[in-house]
């Protein structure tokens, strides 16, 4: 099964209520777009956002499009980090380009989350995949607080014959990441990609951890990391917004990476925070294995959820 | 957008001031309100329609109250309502006097092994001999984390080993509880999606070997939509006896515990608070519904403070606001910081949040300066503030790694509380601004 199959399994419930609407139109009735609201709400997109995308595909569709595409319409311009782009949208300019590779602005990505979001093993999915690309790899096992933390990135490392640089448990993860980074530079590596302990965001000494984690990585590699990418699991509700707030406040976020995605829940908290917070989506992963990890696509993202074909995609 | 449900709730229902009797129109469009603020809050949709639902048909077409305005009353039927949804009393989990297996299940990263820590401190502090298994075979170095955690509380683990077969599991506890009397089994699972027939059936079969006391469903506190479909379908596949919150120390307002023990009609037995060991704390029904209501949890903070009060023999206040030296302010600030996080007091308080402007953060290193600042003084300058000339300010200042600055705003600070006090002891109480 494609991980397109999967993602459009996983948001089959939005699916139902939209298509038993498009049904609906064809016989005259009227479109129910409160039901609709509501199946967007059930998706985490938030009652605020919910009601704005209905209410600009309920524009839309003055202008004689389907109710389908004026809801496409209406989620991707919520999913557009960039404003400018969401104007050439907006006067109708298509600027849906084919699904690229993600590439790092620079040699080392600094991973943060909250806890139990699934950072370590979208860390091992990570390193497969610029593996794959032809890149040479290296990880820095920063969660040093968790029991074990180091020690799950350090088997992910094995199996992928990639080299993990490993500080002792309880040890000062900005030693490690200083380590790492300096290690990264003198032996060059094309990636260094650095974990870090799970923290909430509401924890301000944690918050500084991280802080000083991202400045000493500057120390030991100048510039770096140019990359910090937040992961947000996929069942998150509102909270989720909340979330990336703290830590783009904090660290800087250059990208979210959404786990969880093969469940049923739909990752409706990416809109919010998109829109609110301007930073772009850069993976999601839709399964366990190392290759359900998938460079997002907006487009294929809003069909998806819309339920569309997958060739088309 | 995450301003406190309480304040959405009074201003929808502001609306309704002033009539006499509530028309549908009327109570319809306040419930909207009612309605987006429970969704914002990660309330489950199908939960907040029932609960608006609800509240509709009692607020409508009633007479006012002779005691109550038309708005008050809404308030009133929404705080019943929600207190109602959420059960009464704390509920603890069943204990025999011996035999207790416990099955903690959940998704991925809901907090299982962490918890199962918790437990196991938690319950070897109160005399009981726990056991660990470490069932979850899925995720690298999981079982060296629950053993890790095993050293950590002191406890023996079994370890489950790679594709063995439930039975087998079984055998080899039945095994080890022979050898050694233990008399609280904690087993941890692997984190699963509730979707995935092939490791809900081998959870299922883990349970049939096994057979549980108590089967726990662990959720995250931060969980949207999903709470219901997940909490539904472990119920339906294994049975859930009760649930755990974990990560309620983030700003989560909560909605995922209501709509969850509204899914099971099972109790919410703990919350996870830290990630330290000793971060678990009986859940309370109530302290939920002022917690979403955005009331805040005076009933916590009160407890906090009592346990406190019971441990300190270290030298209280000096009693009169006059005597009040900066001897006791160190006191205080002390006992301030073993109930917690400033921010974390705060919450608790009602309507502490909103005297705050907006993004106003607690500055936790301006008290750790303070109290280094009070450290480097001497006992005779605590009790005796007089004495601080500029030459010991100077010095306290190097001794603290401040500046006298900083050391002059301290003193500053404490003779502007010392005046508050003293016009507080006259009064009887507080000056204005204090009630919250």
């Amino acid at each position: 099964m494609s991980w397109f199959d999967r993602l459009r399994r996983g948001l089959g419930k939005t699916r139902e209520v939209l298509t038993t609407d498009v049904r609906d139109l064809a016989t005259g009735a009227n479109v129910d777009w409160e039901e609709l609201e509501f199946s967007l709400v059930a998706a985490d997109v938030g009652a605020g956002i919910a009601a704005d995308v209905v209410e600009e595909a309920k524009r839309e569709r003055e202008s004689g499009t389907s109710v389908r595409e004026a809801l496409e319409a209406a989620l991707l311009d919520q999913l557009e980090p960039d404003r400018r782009r969401q104007t050439l949208r907006r006067v109708g300019f298509d600027l849906d380009v084919a699904r690229h590779r993600v590439e790092p602005a620079g040699k080392v990505v600094m991973v943060v989350g909250v806890n139990g979001v699934g950072k370590t093993t979208t860390i091992a999915k990570l390193g497969r995949y610029y593996q794959e690309a032809g890149k040479s790899v290296a990880f820095a096992a920063g969660d040093t607080f968790r029991a074990a933390g180091s020690a799950q990135l350090g088997v992910w490392g094995e199996r992928l014959g990639i080299p993990t640089h490993v500080g002792p448990d309880g040890g000062d993860p900005g030693a490690v990441a200083y380590d790492a980074a300096a290690a990264r530079a003198a032996r060059g590596h094309d990636l260094l990609i650095i974990d870090t302990a799970g923290r909430l965001h509401t924890q301000h000494n944690l918050m500084e951890e991280l802080k000083k984690v991202k400045r000493v990585i500057g120390k030991a590699d100048e510039g770096e990391p140019k990359d910090v990418w937040l992961v947000l699991d996929a069942v998150t509700g509102q909270n989720g917004l909340q979330q990336a707030r703290r830590f783009h406040d904090a660290v800087g976020l250059t990208g979210v990476i959404v786990t969880k995605l093969d469940g049923s829940a739909k990752g409706g908290v990416l809109l919010p925070i998109v829109r609110e917070l301007g930073v772009p989506i850069k993976f999601i992963g839709v399964g366990e294995s190392a290759e359900d990890l998938q460079p997002y696509d907006a487009a294929a993202f809003v069909r998806a959820l819309l339920g569309g074909d997958a060739d088309a995609a | 957008m995450f301003e406190n449900l309480g304040d959405r709730l009074q201003g929808a229902i502001q609306s309704l001031r002033g009539r006499g009797r509530l028309s549908e129109a009327d109570v319809k469009s306040a419930l909207r309100e009612v309605r987006v603020a429970l969704l914002e809050a990660d309330v489950a949709l199908d939960v907040a329609r029932d609960f608006v639902k609800r509240v509709e048909a009692e607020a409508v077409g009633s007479e006012t109250l002779m005691s109550l305005t038309p708005d008050q009353r809404v308030i009133r039927i929404v705080r019943d309502e929600l207190q109602a949804l959420l059960g009464g009393d704390s509920v603890q989990p069943e204990l025999r006097s011996d035999g207790n297996v416990w099955l903690m299940m959940g998704l991925q990263g809901a907090g299982k092994t962490t918890t199962v820590g918790k437990l196991a401190y938690h319950f070897k502090a109160k005399g009981r001999r726990p056991l660990l298994v470490a069932a979850d075979t899925q995720r690298p170095a999981a079982r060296d984390q629950l053993e890790v955690l095993a050293d950590r509380v002191g406890v023996p683990i079994l370890k489950v080993e790679d594709g063995e077969a439930p039975a087998t599991t079984k055998a080899r506890l039945d095994a080890a509880l022979r050898e050694d009397f233990r008399d609280l089994v904690l087993v941890d699972t692997a984190g699963r999606l509730e979707i995935d027939e092939a490791l809900m059936d081998e959870l299922a079969a883990l349970d049939a070997a096994v057979g549980p006391t108590e089967r726990l469903l662990v959720i995250d506190a931060m969980t949207g939509q999903q709470t219901l479909p997940v909490a539904r379908t472990f119920d339906a596949r294994i049975g859930v006896s009760g649930l755990v919150l974990s990560k309620m120390d983030g700003d989560a307002r909560g909605g995922a515990a209501l709509s969850a023990t509204h899914v099971t009609g099972r109790p919410i037995y703990y919350a996870g608070t830290s990630e330290k060991l000793d971060g678990l704390e009986a859940f309370h029904p109530e302290r939920i519904a002022g917690r979403i209501l955005g009331m805040g949890d005076v009933l916590t903070l009160i407890e906090k403070a009592e346990a406190l009060e019971e441990a300190a023999e270290d030298g209280g206040l000096s009693g009169r606001p006059q005597d009040f030296s900066l001897a006791d302010m160190l006191h205080q600030m002390r006992q301030l910081k073993k109930m917690g996080s400033f921010g974390e007091i705060l919450g608790m308080i009602p309507g502490a949040k909103k005297m705050m402007p907006a993004g106003a953060d607690v500055d936790e290193g301006e008290l750790a300066r303070v109290e280094a600042i009070l450290s480097s003084m001497t006992d005779a300058e605590r009790t005796t503030p007089r004495l601080l000339d500029a030459s010991r300010r100077r010095r306290i200042a190097r001794g603290s790694g401040t500046t006298v600055q900083d050391v002059n705003r301290l003193i500053k600070n404490y003779e502007a509380t010392k005046k508050m006090m003293k016009k507080a002891g006259k009064t009887g109480r507080l000056p204005a601004g204090f009630g919250g």
